[in-house]
C-alpha cells in the first residue's frame, strides 16, 4: 500500500518544529510502524535528506523505548477497533488502508523535552523512581525467600501493576501531561508486597512530590492514560496511590526537601 | 586444517580459582584469600560500568551500596531499557523447593552438560551455589515472582533439566529482575554514589601502563566525545548476536565495547558459539527488523510438530494425527519436547531441509497448544502464556488459541565473549567483563532461563567480591587527559567518526548490514562446514571493503545522530564477523551450538572431538592481514566426567 506521512521535524530542542509531507510506497501490511519508518529513512537517506530520529530498541513491545503520536493518539491506541493496546513497535501496517494519511508526533510534554524529531527526553521519569520507586534491599542483605509468604492475589495485582514499561505515552495521551498512571503502577506495585511496608508512606509522598517538581500535570482522572497504556494498566492503580497518599500525609510523611 | 588463518599462541590458564580445595569451597576460598578493600578507603576508587543489563545494573548498584565511586554509562535513554528487559521465560536456582531432587550439584552438571563439556567447571559450580541468594535478592527487592497459594514461590520446567528450578513472573521475568536492579541503580543515583551517564555510547578502552584506566565515550545526544577515568572497568554490554542482522537482539545491541576492548588486548573467547533460538516468529519479509522470540517455556505445553508428508500445505487443524510428526518426542523419548535449544533448533532446521516445514517459505514448525488446552482448559493456558500468545496475534495476525503457532530457530545469545578467568577478569588488568559480554560459564550451549542467573550471579554476588582483590593495590593514581594513551584513544574516535560520515557512497548502513547478516546466518549459522566457513571468509573482507568506500552516513557528528551510531557498530560487526568464521573453521568438531557438518555421529548428532578441542579458543587481536593467535585454556573436568550428551 502507498501511504502519506506527516512528520513532526524537529533538529533540536532550541529549534522550531514543523510538519513535513512525506510519501512511502509498497508497504506491507505484515511490516511494524517502525520498519515503515525504518523504510522512509532509508529513501530519506539515499535522498541526500536527514532521516527521522526515533527512539527504539526492542522492537518487541517491552523495552518502553519506542513510542510516539499517531494521529494523535499515543501508539495509535484507540483508532482502531479491535486492536489490543500496544507498543508502537507492535503496531502492523495491516491496521491501515491504501491511500491512508497518517500524522505522526513525539509526546507533548512541558516535562519531555523534544531531542530530535520523535526523540524526547524521559529522564523524569527515571528522576520519580530516584525519589522513592524502590525497595531499600542492599545486595547480601535479603532472608531466604521463602520467609516472606506473598498472597498469591497480592502477588498477581502487584505484577500487573509492575507491568508498566515506562513509555510514557499515559503522560503524552493526558490533557493534563500528568505522569500519575506511571507513579501510580510504581507505588502499587511495591504498596502491595509486604517487602514494601516499611518505606510505603515515605516513597507515595516523595515520588508524587517528585512529579511536581518535573513539571507534570496534575491527575483529574480522565483516563485517557489508562486507554493509552500499552500494557493495559487500570485507573485503579491511582485511586490506590490517592488512598496511600492520604493515609502517608495523615500519618505525617512529608517530601524530603 | 585452516593453519593459515591463524597462529597459534602461548596457552592460557585461570589463575584465580583455589584448585587446592574441592569444587564446592572453591568460591568461599576464594573469596576469603581475595584481598579487602576497607569501607573507608572504597569512595577512593573510581569504577567505570558500561551498561546496565542485569549486570551491569546489579554490579553498579551493588558497587554504590558497597561505597565505591561509580560511573554507570548507558545508550539508551533509561537504564530500565537495557535488553535483559526482554527475556521473558524464567530465571534457575538450586533451590529444591518442588523437592524433585535438585541441588547444587545437579544445577552444576545440567549446566556443564547442557554447555556440551566447553565450560569451566569452578565457573559453573560458583554459579549454582550462588543461584540460590540471586532469588533471595530479588524476593527482597519486591520482584513480583509467580507464586503458589499458600503465598509460596511457584516453579515452572525449562529445557535440558528434569527438575523444576525455574523461577518466574509470567512471561516477564527478564523485565521484573531488571526493574529490581534498576531501581537498586536509581537508589543508589540518588544516593549519590552512581554518576549517570545516560545516551552514552563506549566507543574505546583507555589502556595506561598495562591497567584499563577508562573509556572513551559519546554522548549521543550531543555528539561530544570525550573521555572518563576510572582504577577499573566493567564491561557488562551483552552478546553479538545482531552480527546476524535478524536476532532476537534489540536494535541497539551491539558487539563495539567488547570489541574495542578486544583490539586493546583482550582476549575474545570461542567467538563462533551462538545459540539459535529454537522458539521463534518465523521471517516473514525482506524489510524485516527483528525477531521475535516465544519463550522456551512453551515447550513445557505446546508439542512441536511437522505434517509426515512433504508439501502438505492442508490447514494444520486438517492434519490427522496420524499424519503428523511430533519429531522431537520421536526422537528425544525421555526429553521430548524439552531438549536443550541447539538439539530442537538443528531438528526445526532438518525437518525443513526435508521439505516438510511449514508457512509461506517452508521455514516454519507448529507449536501445537490443542491438546494442552483440552488437558488444562483455556484459562490455565491464559494465565501462563497470555502475554506470549498475544504477542504472537499482534505480529502475525494470527489466533495461536485457534490455530497452532508458527515457529523457526533464530540467533538469540551468544556464549562467546571476552576471555575472563574466575575473577571475570579479562587479559587487561582492570579490565573486568560481565554477563553474557564474557564467555564464562555456558560453554558451547546455554540452557534456558541461565542468562538471567548468569547476569545477576555477576552483577550483584561475584564481581563485587572479586574486584576488591584488584582494586585493593589502588588507587593507582589520576589519570592525566593529556596522557598520550588518552588522547591516542579519543582521536582515533574522532578520526573513524569524521571517517564514516565523509564516504558519501551509495549504499545505506543497514544495506550492509542485512547483507552481512545474511551470509552469516546461511554460511556460519546452525550448521557449518569448511567449504561454508571458507566461502564467508572470503566475502567478508569485500564487504569490509566496500563498507568503508560505499557507505552513506547521513548528518553530522556534534548532533543527535543515529545513522552514525549504527554505522559505527556495523563497522565492528564486519570485523567480529571474520573472527567467528575462523573460530569456527578452526573448531573441526561438533559441540553445542557449534554444529560442524563433518562432524556428526550416524544419527546426526553433534560428535564432539575431546582429544583435541576439550579447550577454551581465546583470540588475540592482530592487525589487519595478520593472522589472529590463538590462544589454548585447556578444560578439565575433574567432577562431571566427558560424555557423550544425549537427551534420548
Amino acid at each position: 500500500m502507498n501511504l502519506k506521512l506527516r512528520v513532526w521535524r524537529q533538529r533540536s530542542a532550541a529549534e522550531k518544529g514543523k510538519m513535513v509531507t512525506y510519501e512511502v510506497t509498497d508497504v506491507s501490511p505484515d511490516m511494524s510502524f517502525l520498519e515503515m519508518l525504518d523504510v522512509l529513512n532509508e529513501q530519506l537517506i539515499l535522498n541526500g535528506e536527514d532521516p527521522v530520529s526515533f527512539d527504539h530498541d526492542c522492537r518487541e513491545g517491552i523495552c518502553g523505548s519506542c513510542g510516539v503520536m499517531i494521529n494523535g493518539r499515543a501508539h495509535g491506541n484507540g483508532l482502531f477497533d479491535n486492536h489490543p493496546q500496544t507498543t508502537t513497535c507492535q503496531l502492523h501496517m495491516r491496521s491501515f488502508k491504501d491511500g491512508d494519511t497518517i500524522d505522526i508526533e513525539p509526546w507533548r510534554a512541558t516535562a519531555f523535552p523534544v531531542i530530535k524529531d520523535l526523540a524526547v527526553d524521559r529522564s523524569a521519569l527515571d528522576r520519580i523512581i530516584q525519589s522513592g520507586g524502590y525497595i531499600s534491599a542492599p545486595t547480601g542483605t535479603a532472608p531466604e525467600a521463602h520467609s516472606i509468604l506473598v498472597a498469591k492475589k497480592d502477588s498477581d495485582a502487584a505484577f500487573d501493576a509492575a507491568t508498566c514499561i515506562g513509555c510514557g505515552a499515559c503522560v503524552a495521551a493526558c490533557p493534563n501531561a500528568s505522569s500519575m498512571l506511571f507513579t501510580a503502577s510504581k507505588v502499587t506495585h511495591l504498596g502491595l508486597m509486604p517487602q514494601g511496608q516499611p518505606e510505603r508512606n515515605d516513597r507515595v509522598v516523595n515520588m508524587v512530590h517528585q512529579q511536581d517538581l518535573e513539571g507534570f500535570g496534575g491527575c483529574t482522572n480522565i483516563g485517557e492514560c489508562s486507554a493509552s497504556c500499552p500494557k493495559g494498566i487500570s485507573m485503579e492503580n491511582i485511586s490506590r496511590l490517592n488512598h496511600d497518599l492520604l493515609g502517608a500525609l495523615r500519618a505525617g510523611a512529608r517530601p524530603k526537601s | 586444517m585452516a593453519l593459515e588463518l591463524f597462529t597459534l599462541g602461548d596457552p592460557i590458564a585461570d589463575t584465580k580459582a583455589p584448585r587446592d580445595v574441592p569444587i564446592s569451597e572453591r568460591w568461599s576460598e576464594r573469596r576469603f584469600r581475595a584481598k579487602l578493600v576497607n569501607p573507608a578507603n572504597r569512595r577512593k576508587l573510581t569504577v567505570i560500568v558500561v551498561g546496565t543489563g542485569l549486570a551491569g545494573g546489579s554490579a553498579a548498584a551493588t558497587l554504590g551500596e558497597a561505597g565505591y565511586k561509580v560511573k554507570s554509562f548507558w545508550y539508551q535513554d533509561s537504564p530500565r531499557r537495557a535488553h535483559s528487559v526482554a527475556a521473558q521465560g524464567g530465571i534457575n536456582a538450586a533451590k529444591n523447593y518442588r523437592n524433585d531432587g535438585d541441588s547444587v550439584h545437579r544445577l552444576f552438571y545440567d549446566t556443564v552438560k547442557g554447555g556440551d563439556f566447553r565450560a569451566r567447571e569452578d565457573n559453573v559450580h560458583r554459579l549454582a551455589e550462588v543461584s540460590v541468594s540471586i532469588i533471595d535478592q530479588c524476593v527482597a527487592q519486591g520482584v513480583p515472582f509467580a507464586r503458589e497459594y499458600g503465598g509460596l514461590l511457584d516453579n515452572r520446567s525449562f529445557g535440558g533439566t528434569q527438575v523444576s528450578r525455574t523461577f518466574y513472573a509470567r512471561g516477564q521475568t527478564g523485565q521484573q529482575l531488571l526493574y529490581g536492579a534498576y531501581q537498586a541503580l536509581e537508589r543508589q543515583i540518588a544516593a549519590g554514589t552512581v554518576e549517570q551517564h545516560a545516551r552514552t555510547e563506549m566507543l574505546d578502552l583507555i589502556v595506561v601502563d598495562g591497567r584499563a584506566r577508562g573509556i572513551v565515550a559519546r554522548d549521543l545526544v550531543t555528539g561530544e566525545i570525550s573521555t572518563h577515568f576510572a582504577d577499573a572497568v566493567v564491561l557488562a554490554t551483552g552478546g553479538y548476536s545482531n552480527v546476524f542482522y535478524l536476532s532476537t537482539n534489540a536494535k541497539g545491541s551491539n558487539a563495539t565495547a567488547i570489541w574495542r576492548a578486544h583490539k586493546r588486548g583482550a582476549l575474545f573467547a570461542n567467538p563462533c558459539y551462538t545459540q539459535i533460538h529454537p522458539t521463534c516468529i518465523p521471517v516473514h519479509g525482506e524489510y524485516q527488523s527483528k525477531l521475535t522470540l516465544m519463550s522456551e517455556s512453551l515447550r513445557n505445553d505446546g508439542r512441536v510438530w511437522v505434517p509426515k508428508e512433504r508439501g502438505d500445505t492442508r490447514d494444520p487443524r486438517d492434519i490427522p494425527e496420524s499424519e503428523r510428526d511430533y519429531y522431537l518426542e520421536r526422537i528425544y523419548p525421555s526429553f521430548g519436547n524439552l531438549v536443550p535449544r541447539d538439539i530442537a533448533s538443528r531438528q526445526a532446521k532438518n525437518v525443513c531441509d526435508e521439505g516438510r516445514g511449514v508457512g509461506p517459505n517452508g521455514l516454519g514448525v507448529y507449536l501445537d497448544f490443542a491438546e494442552a488446552m483440552q488437558r488444562l482448559g483455556r484459562p490455565a493456558i491464559e494465565a501462563k502464556y497470555g502475554n506470549l500468545f498475544d504477542m504472537y496475534a499482534q505480529i502475525t495476525g494470527e489466533d495461536p488459541y485457534e490455530v497452532p503457532m508458527r515457529i523457526y530457530p533464530a540467533v538469540h545469545y551468544t556464549m562467546g565473549g571476552l576471555w575472563v578467568d574466575y575473577d571475570l577478569q579479562s587479559t587487561i588488568p582492570g579490565l573486568f567483563v560481565i554477563g553474557e559480554a564474557n564467555f564464562s560459564d555456558h560453554g558451547a550451549n546455554r540452557l534456558g532461563a541461565s542468562a538471567l542467573m548468569q547476569g545477576l550471579a555477576d552483577g550483584y554476588f561475584v564481581l563485587p567480591n572479586t574486584i576488591s582483590d584488584y582494586l585493593a593495590s589502588g588507587p593507582f593514581g589520576a589519570v592525566d587527559p593529556n596522557h598520550p594513551a588518552a588522547v591516542e584513544a579519543l582521536e582515533g574516535v574522532r578520526v573513524q567518526t569524521d571517517r564514516l560520515l565523509s564516504i558519501n557512497g551509495n549504499r545505506t548502513t543497514a544495506s550492509f548490514h542485512r547483507e552481512l547478516g545474511r551470509l552469516m546466518f546461511d554460511l556460519c549459522g546452525m550448521e557449518r562446514s569448511e567449504e561454508s566457513l571458507r566461502k564467508a571468509l572470503d566475502r567478508i573482507p569485500e564487504i569490509r571493503q566496500e563498507f568503508w568506500t560505499n557507505v552513506k552516513v547521513p548528518g553530522e557528528a556534534g548532533r543527535f545522530n543515529q545513522s552514525l551510531e549504527h554505522a559505527g557498530r556495523v563497522a565492528d560487526f564486519i570485523e567480529l564477523a571474520e573472527l567467528m568464521c575462523v573460530d569456527a573453521l578452526h573448531r573441526n568438531e561438533s559441540c553445542g551450538g557449534h554444529f560442524r557438518a563433518e562432524s556428526q555421529t550416524p544419527d546426526g548428532e553433534a560428535l564432539r572431538d575431546d582429544d583435541n578441542y576439550t579447550y577454551v579458543a581465546a583470540w588475540e587481536w592482530t592487525p589487519e592481514g595478520v593472522p589472529p593467535v590463538l590462544h589454548k585454556e585447556a578444560l578439565e573436568f575433574e567432577y562431571v566426567h566427558l560424555a557423550q550428551r544425549s537427551y534420548k
